[in-house]
């Protein structure tokens, strides 16, 4: 059982959300052009784009209230989740099934006063290849944000979703509480793109469950590159369904004062179900506990797990925790770890090739961080590397 | 071009270079043969300047220039590269990113490899999964798109099918312009132990290593064919 399941904190969570206000207090924005220069940059910087024309569908949450909902998708249904509550009738079959109301302090708060969150349907056999966005943006001091996603890839549907959760900059204190519930159903594929881009006094508590049936995919990248008081996040899927596959890639570095927590679980319970966890971290002198446990319950079934950290300051700390869990002979488990500094005689090599020390670090570092990410837009690809860039600056 | 003086080197404490004395003028090939072990690894690293090989004693020149305590780099810069014999696996680096890196010139780099049939490998990240034969190829053309006056190449030929050999025998060849007669300008190094790479590039000069010294220096096909009938043991004798 993890840590964050076992909640030995729990008084201190309880502690934690009273030092916020309800993000139904602060301000909202009911509209784009409400939005400022410097919220447009920033979201920008998380790949959010509201120009007209770029993305098929957006959904934007400014504090409590829904700035944007659009989706011009046919065929794939995007609302508010307060709405589709509504339209659904509760959403009874999906409606905190794989997250347990009961699970911490967080998610009790999240059951008892919702802000709000987005529903995004993909209808049977609808394969939608541009991304969707999503946008979760803090925008005022001191609040709590508490929102409830779910998303349904419905049977051979096909669903891409690019979330960027951002706070406005210099904000002195914030906490996102994010449930999400994903669904993918038997041959559906579901691509979800998460980028982090909060503030240094922010903390994060996402609380996510995944159940992918027979045949489905489900793949996570998760990146998140710049400074933060404390994320804590460890999405669990479950493959009910023969030779379901999920994959979950992750990319975080680590500035000095951030503390973040991150991982994932996968619960086989279908035969010839496949998964691989692969995390790449870098601390520049903050703290990170790369989880990643898988639980094997099915034959024939194979899963993989991958920590590579690297260690590019004397402060911060990078703790690997990789788990595997056999309940049955008949599995294929893996796991690989290793955290460290650069080789040396990886920067050499380069340094034979012409570069400088400086530039041959940047590149190795950057190579470490290129996770190959799937849909990932060509412009927050060069943010990713301007981030990564940026953080080397400071070395 | 190359000017070893007294040349004495540790490797984590250990004395492994003890006075070497070489030079190397401009458009030369020399061949160094020696035993696993002899300590020609440790003088190539050392040439380029690799943290690890102290320099105890002796200097090496350079065109003109006392290199013995400039950095990796400005050895690069001035014109000295390296064909490793185990290059490590840059994880995400593309081979691609790696060549634009030594030609200065992503076109350069792209055209080189299709002169060489390495196209495919441009987006693989370099040296993984590379066969032994691949690594060897990855090498030459960084090497070639790097253009050194000076080639420093690490057993060239070790785990190369004979296929291959061709290839990266004619690789070396356009590096140390064998293919021009007269004013040749690129020079080099080749360490080998098996003496094999000879079939395919001719050398000026040869000689042999033992125990971290130069025994014996002569006509490298002479030397070769001692060393394939006799073993290093008679180089061992021989002490000129």
């Amino acid at each position: 059982m993890s840590v964050l399941e076992n909640n030995k904190n729990g008084s201190a969570d309880e502690e934690l959300l009273k030092r916020f206000r309800p993000a139904s207090e602060a301000e909202t924005v009911r509209d784009v052009s409400k939005l400022g220069e410097e919220d447009l940059v920033k979201l920008r910087q998380t790949g959010v784009v509201l120009d007209a024309g770029d993305r098929l569908g957006t959904f934007l949450q400014t504090n409590c209230g829904v700035t944007k909902c659009e989706c011009q998708v046919h065929g794939v249904e995007m609302l508010p989740i307060t709405e589709a509550l509504k339209k659904y009738d509760g959403l009874s079959e999906y409606w905190w099934k794989l997250v347990s109301p009961g699970k911490d302090a967080f998610t009790r708060e999240t059951e008892r006063d919702l802000d709000n969150g987005y529903f995004i349907r993909a209808l049977p056999g609808q394969k939608v290849v541009y991304p969707l966005q999503t946008c979760l943006y803090i925008r005022s001091d001191n609040v709590a944000q508490r929102v409830h996603n779910v998303i349904i890839a419905e049977e051979g549907s096909e669903l891409h979703v690019i979330t960027g959760c951002a706070t406005r900059p210099h904000l002195t204190s914030g906490l996102h509480i994010g449930v999400s519930e994903f669904f993918v159903k038997k041959g559906a594929k579901l691509v979800f793109t998460m980028i982090h881009n909060w503030g240094e006094e922010i903390y994060v508590r996402p609380r996510t469950g995944i159940r992918v049936e027979e045949d489905g995919i489900f793949v996570s990248n998760y990146v998140s590159l710049k400074g933060v008081k404390s994320i804590q996040t460890f999405p669990t899927a479950t493959l009910t369904g023969a030779r379901a596959l999920v994959r979950f890639n992750s990319v975080i570095v680590a500035p000095e004062g951030a503390h973040i927590d991150s991982g994932a679980r996968v619960i086989h319970e279908g035969p010839e179900s496949k998964s691989e966890i692969i995390s790449r971290t870098i601390s520049y002198g903050g703290t990170v506990i790369a989880r990643g446990h898988l639980v094997g319950k099915a034959p024939d079934i194979k899963a993989h797990l991958e920590c590579q950290g690297l260690m590019l300051s004397e402060r911060g700390v990078i703790h690997a925790i990789p788990e595997l869990e056999a309940h049955i002979a008949d599995v294929d488990m893996s796991h690989e770890a290793a955290v460290g500094r650069i080789a040396r005689e990886e920067i050499e090599y380069l340094m034979a090739r012409g570069l400088s020390e400086e530039e041959a670090t940047s590149t190795i570092v950057r190579g470490f961080l290129n996770v190959k990410i799937d849909g990932l837009p060509r412009e927050l690809e060069e943010e990713l590397q301007a981030a990564v860039d940026e953080c080397h600056k400071g070395m | 071009m190359l000017k070893i003086q007294d040349l004495w080197v540790d490797v984590q404490g250990k004395e492994v270079l003890k006075g070497i004395n070489l030079e190397i003028g401009r458009g030369e090939t020399h061949c160094l043969f020696g035993k696993n072990g002899s300590g020609k690894t440790t003088l190539l690293m050392t040439l380029m300047g690799f943290e690890g090989y102290k320099v105890k004693h002796g200097n090496i020149i350079f065109k003109g220039k006392d290199i013995t305590n400039m950095s990796v780099n400005e050895r690069a810069e001035m014109g000295i590269g390296l064909s490793f014999q185990r290059p490590p696996t840059l994880r995400g680096v593309k081979l691609r990113d790696l060549l634009t890196i030594c030609a200065k010139d992503a076109d350069r780099a792209v055209s080189l490899a299709l002169s060489y049939g390495f196209e495919d490998f441009l987006d693989r990240e370099v040296n993984l999964g590379f066969s032994g034969g691949e690594i060897k190829k990855s090498e030459l053309l960084q090497l070639l798109a790097q253009d050194p006056d000076f080639t420093l190449l690490d057993e060239p030929e070790s785990g190369v099918d004979v296929e291959n050999l061709n290839v990266i025998g004619e690789m070396i060849k356009k590096l140390l312009q064998k293919d021009i007669h007269r004013n040749r300008t690129k020079s080099g190094l080749i360490i080998t132990h098996t003496g094999f790479i000879l079939n395919y590039v001719t050398a000026d000069r040869g000689h042999v290593m033992l125990d971290g010294k130069i025994m014996c220096q002569g006509n490298p096909l002479e030397i070769f064919e001692g060393i394939q009938k006799y073993g290093y043991q008679e180089c061992i004798k021989c002490q000129f």
